[in-house]
């Protein structure tokens, strides 16, 4: 008995799995208080609130969504909302982010002290702080009787901005769409025959083509080629609008993920070892071939695990669209909590909603990263 | 093919060069540098006229607000009380700032080498944290009590970044090594609370503390909400640093450990003596980089109902008198943050020069 309580292997298995009946007992005494709170306030449980209407409604939605749609409807809708604002942000704060950098390594002295001001200014405040003011500032603007306007087309007043747009139907925009995916693959299929240039002018000659059959066809005779916004009484008609929520969400979460971005692909390109680059110039590489084809490839190879954490960051980075009243995924669960007293249900909705989103994130980064790491080494 | 051969560079020095270089090395350079100059200088004028020249200081002279081209500085003259402190007693004030100022002198003292053990830092922590909680909750001495639900402003924002720190990094340290375990059970259900715990957003996991926790929680265990924000706030801290001290332990020599071993040294000294000064030291700049993010993200417990100093700030501009005022104070919040903040990381800049140097 004691050569047993001796062994090694013994006591390492005895505390594992005293560890584990530990977790499962905290795990099951919770559960226990919790059913206990819950039936003595009389709660519902279960997921059949997802079929019922919310009665109640929300401000911003890329679907149609009303007080009669359903609670799975709404969740949905939410996030819709948080993948709209959080995908535009990463693809404009990652092009803001490489102008950014580009500027800081650059050898013009202006646009070091700009970039770099930039990224310390935005990078060192806290982005519920940036976002609340773009929302201040855009509200503060004049009502659209006195909105400002851009030679009377955009204009910009306290609903936001707004802006002509092609007149498409929602049919349009699904074979638009459609149409580039499969250029996409065309692209790829076409890269035996022809180089870069070519393959990318041929992609947007189609895609031009495409998108002027859809916009001359696809309309009724009377309408206008382009719905421009004109003032009818208190609001504007025609046009696009983007509601003052969305574009102070968009525009705090763009600048503020763009200063980091910036410093990421800044430490990118600085990886870059000096004698590769050398060694392109002795090959007679011009200096944007050397950027082309030595550079950035290597830069973005050593960028990307750090970019990728930047980028769940800013996805997560989206909830603190709540204070200006943007309807994301965390902002819709919280209404149905109070709504609904769902608690539990929904709060389990919410964080496998953000572990899905995050978890694809990392995986499509981890995709491209074996795709791009250099072969032949491990 | 051979590429055509060039001429070999001219060494060049001097003013000219310099200027040449950094200025005007190519037509598109020459053009980007004067577009870029034109920009500074109409920043730097705006600011300077807005900001400086055309501001009106004091309230005496708050009619002139909103008439002229200048900031109106007033507001932060009339709130700064509010937007410090927020909801905490009048009279009290001066404890607020004492307990701002120990925590303050804590943060600066850790950042002295002379501090960096493994026993004086977390005494010295303790100290001006407790420091801290004595004068802010008072009850004794003719201190009257203030309870937390009255704490506010800048106070309670650096508590509640201290108060992660100070659980947090014990409770990462535990991670770290729970999660390098060479029990599978343990070092798997780490992982996995780590992984979860970085990919939700800190403010679900606020909400989570401090409207689903007392649900599942039997009275006696609840606390208050502001305990229970801090708590969830530190386990979420705890997730990221465990993952800059696990990489800090991964980094140190297989060797080391392994001559301990067999030195026979106990494991709590191998941990104490041998592995954790060194994972801190390589770690140090993410770990300050951590403290930054952190001290950022104490403004999310806004929207959670604290009245920290972004949720007083905001306040301010909620009424009608100062409404107009957003951008000042708007601007006043972001120069608070951007003080510490700064502070902050450039120290973090300097230490990772110092160590670059020690290091060779």
């Amino acid at each position: 008995m004691s050569a047993l309580i001796r062994s090694r292997s013994f006591r390492r298995g005895a505390f594992q799995i005293g560890f584990l009946a530990l977790l499962i007992a905290l795990i099951v005494a919770a559960a226990l208080v919790g059913r206990a709170n819950i039936l003595s306030q009389g709660m519902a449980t279960g997921f059949g609130f997802l079929e019922q209407t919310t009665g109640w409604t929300v401000g911003f939605s890329v679907i149609d969504v009303g007080p009669r749609s359903t609670y799975a409807h709404m969740l949905f809708v939410g996030i819709l909302n948080t993948l709209a604002v959080g995908l535009l942000t990463l693809v404009l704060a990652s092009l803001l982010g490489l102008v950014l950098a580009l500027m800081r390594v650059s050898t013009n002295t202006p646009m070091q002290i700009v970039g770099g001001t930039y990224i310390e200014l935005f990078r060192n405040v806290p982005l519920i702080l940036q976002v609340l003011f773009w929302y201040a500032l855009l509200t503060h603007t004049p009502s659209p009787r006195n909105a400002i306007s851009f030679v009377d087309v955009a204009f910009f007043s306290n609903r936001g901005l707004t802006l002509p747009v092609p007149a498409l139907s929602g049919l349009d925009v699904l074979i638009l769409v459609a149409g580039l995916v499969v250029l996409a693959f065309a692209f790829r299929g076409l890269s035996k025959s022809f180089d870069l240039r070519q393959r990318i002018l041929g992609a947007i000659a189609a895609f031009a083509a495409l998108f002027l059959v859809l916009l001359l066809t696809g309309r009724a005779p009377e309408m206008p080629l382009i719905s421009v916004p004109a003032l009818k009484g208190l609001r504007f008609d025609g046009g696009f609008t983007l509601k003052p929520e969305f574009t102070a969400l968009l525009i705090g979460l763009v600048l503020f993920g763009a200063s980091y971005i910036g410093e990421i692909t800044r430490g990118g390109l600085l990886s870059v070892d000096k004698g590769k680059l050398e060694a392109g110039a002795a090959l007679g590489f011009n200096s944007s071939q050397i950027n082309r084809f030595i550079r950035i490839p290597l830069a973005f190879r050593a960028m990307l695990p750090a970019l990728a954490n930047q980028y769940v960051w800013l996805m997560k980075g989206t909830t603190v669209g709540i204070v200006i009243g943007y309807p994301d995924y965390f902002a819709v669960v919280s209404t149905s909590i109070n709504q609904s007293g769902q608690t539990l249900e929904l709060l389990a909705l919410l964080m496998i909603g953000f572990v899905i989103i995050n978890y694809s994130i990392g995986f499509a980064m981890n995709v491209l990263n074996d795709r791009l790491k250099l072969k032949g080494r491990s | 093919m051979v590429a055509e051969t060039l001429p070999p560079p001219i060494a060049q020095s001097g003013i000219g060069h310099w200027f040449k270089k950094h200025f005007f090395s190519t037509w598109l350079d020459g053009v980007l540098s004067l577009i870029f100059l034109a920009l500074i200088i109409w920043v730097v004028s705006a600011v300077w006229t807005w900001g400086l020249r055309h501001a009106i200081w004091t309230v005496e002279n708050r009619e002139a607000c909103g008439h002229g081209s200048g900031a109106c500085w007033a507001v932060i003259q009339d709130r700064h009380r509010l937007i410090l402190f927020g909801l905490y007693p009048y009279e009290e004030h001066w404890r607020s700032t004492l307990a701002c100022l120990a925590v303050i002198a804590t943060m600066v003292l850790s950042c002295v080498p002379l501090f960096w053990t493994v026993w004086r830092l977390p005494i010295l922590w303790l100290v001006g944290f407790g420091t801290f909680v004595l004068l802010m909750r008072g009850g004794f001495a003719g201190m009257p009590l203030v309870t937390t639900e009255q704490w506010g402003g800048l106070s309670l924002t650096i508590f509640i970044f201290s108060a992660v720190f100070v659980l947090g990094t014990p409770l990462a340290v535990i991670l770290a090594f729970a999660r390098r375990s060479s029990l599978p059970v343990i070092a798997k259900t780490t992982g996995l609370f780590i992984d979860i715990f970085r990919s939700l957003p800190l403010l679900t996991i606020l909400f989570a503390a401090a409207v689903v926790v007392p649900l599942v929680l039997p009275d006696w265990l609840q606390g208050d909400k502001l305990g229970r924000v801090i708590i969830g706030f530190a386990l979420f801290f705890a997730a990221y640093q465990a993952e800059i001290i696990r990489a800090g332990l991964q980094s140190i020599p297989d060797g080391q450990v392994e001559a301990a071993v067999s030195l026979n040294m106990p494991f709590w000294s191998q941990v104490v003596d041998i592995q954790l000064p060194q994972a801190f030291r390589n770690t140090l700049p993410s770990t300050i980089n951590q403290a930054v993010i952190t001290f950022k993200e104490t403004s999310i417990v806004t929207i959670i109902g604290f009245f920290e100093v972004m949720a007083s700030g905001n306040a301010v501009v909620g009424t009608g008198e100062w409404g107009q005022q957003y951008v000042e104070v708007y601007l006043f919040l972001a120069f608070i943050y951007f003080v510490f903040v700064f502070g902050l990381s450039r120290y973090g800049a300097w230490l990772e020069t110092r160590m670059r140097v020690g290091h060779g």
